[in-house]
């Protein structure tokens, strides 16, 4: 997979698979942004039912933890040659500051190794300014985790998705 | 932590909080103990096809059990908002993949500082002895008393 590949279909592919699957990803509002080898953007738009502290309006810590994990998976599976089920195995988070009240969240993550067993991703949870972060995060994933169909996707999903790929080899051969 | 402070209710002050209601947590209080509960739905799931709970669930989770214990030991009576103690940073030990059932979380306060609290959770389903996450994390206090408090 090179950076080229990942095209707008790739991401509605991902919205489809890693988003509309998701049940908590749903709930959330989640929202694949932008794509490319190794590296996912996501999002999280701000709503009422997310608050953590009534008082404020701030959005609670564990809605950027679901974000940033769920970013950091989709920055592994980007990562890897072939998709493969994959769970986290730990996740650190350094809280910088409050989120801003009525702003969505955004998430840049980056999966910087990959090795047999296990993956490598850091990411960062923003309003508009990555440099100006509301969260960071380290995190491990463990790669081929279980038993199970490699992503939780739909039957129809999953038929869609080999077309798109067996479409995708016949384009390069 | 005194004998004589009437403990506070820690299930109400977390059903005030819009995203505990969200994940569906609540508070068993016994005494001087709380056990919290994320009652399964749909919605907490990550996994479809396993099933498993979302990690951002757990992690989410065991972040809301930490400030509850908190709020538990520290709070005066009416526990509101602003006493609410804030995450500084959490690291989140996966162990199992989280079954579509209720999830049990309990806290301890390892130590506490005067602005700085460290809490260790930990969140198991079935069987206390397996559980399925394990977080240690620190705090900000923020006294109610501290208006600059921030």
């Amino acid at each position: 997979m090179t950076d080229d590949e990942i095209t707008e279909e790739h991401i509605a592919l991902m919205k489809d698979v890693l988003i509309q699957h998701v049940p908590h990803a749903r709930a959330l509002g989640m929202n694949v942004v932008n794509a490319k080898r190794s590296e996912a953007w996501l999002s999280v738009p701000y709503d009422e039912k997310l608050v953590g502290n009534p008082e404020t309006g701030v959005i609670h810590g564990g809605v950027i933890t679901s974000l940033l994990d769920n970013a950091c998976g989709i920055a592994v599976q980007l990562a890897l040659p072939a998709r493969m089920s994959i769970a986290t195995l730990d996740l650190r988070l350094d809280y910088m500051k409050p989120a801003t009240p009525k702003l969505d969240l955004t998430a840049h993550t980056h999966c910087y190794k990959v090795t047999t067993n296990i993956a490598f991703v850091r990411g960062t949870a923003y309003h508009t300014d990555e440099d100006d972060p509301i969260a960071t995060c380290v995190g491990t994933f463990m790669l081929a985790a279980n038993r199970a169909v490699p992503m939780p996707i739909s039957p129809e999903a999953a038929a869609e998705a080999m077309k798109f790929l067996e479409k995708n080899k016949g384009d390069k051969a | 932590m005194s004998e004589k402070k009437t403990p506070p209710d820690i299930n109400a002050l977390m059903q005030a909080i819009p995203y505990a209601r969200f994940l569906g947590i609540t508070v068993d209080q016994r005494g001087n103990e709380i056990t919290t509960v994320m009652h399964f739905k749909e919605e907490l799931i990550g996994n479809p096809v396993l099933p498993a709970l979302h990690g951002g669930t757990i992690g989410a989770f065991l972040e809301t059990t930490a400030i509850a214990q908190l709020a538990f030991e520290f709070s005066e009576g009416d526990a509101a908002g602003s006493a609410l103690p804030k995450p500084i940073g959490l690291t989140i030990d996966y162990l199992r993949s989280g079954k579509p059932v209720d999830t049990y979380g309990r806290a301890e306060i390892t130590k506490q500082g005067r602005r700085v609290a460290t809490v260790r959770a930990e969140a198991w389903q079935d069987d206390r002895s397996r559980p399925i996450a394990a977080a240690h994390g620190h705090f900000l206090l923020k006294p109610a008393d501290d208006p600059a408090g921030s």
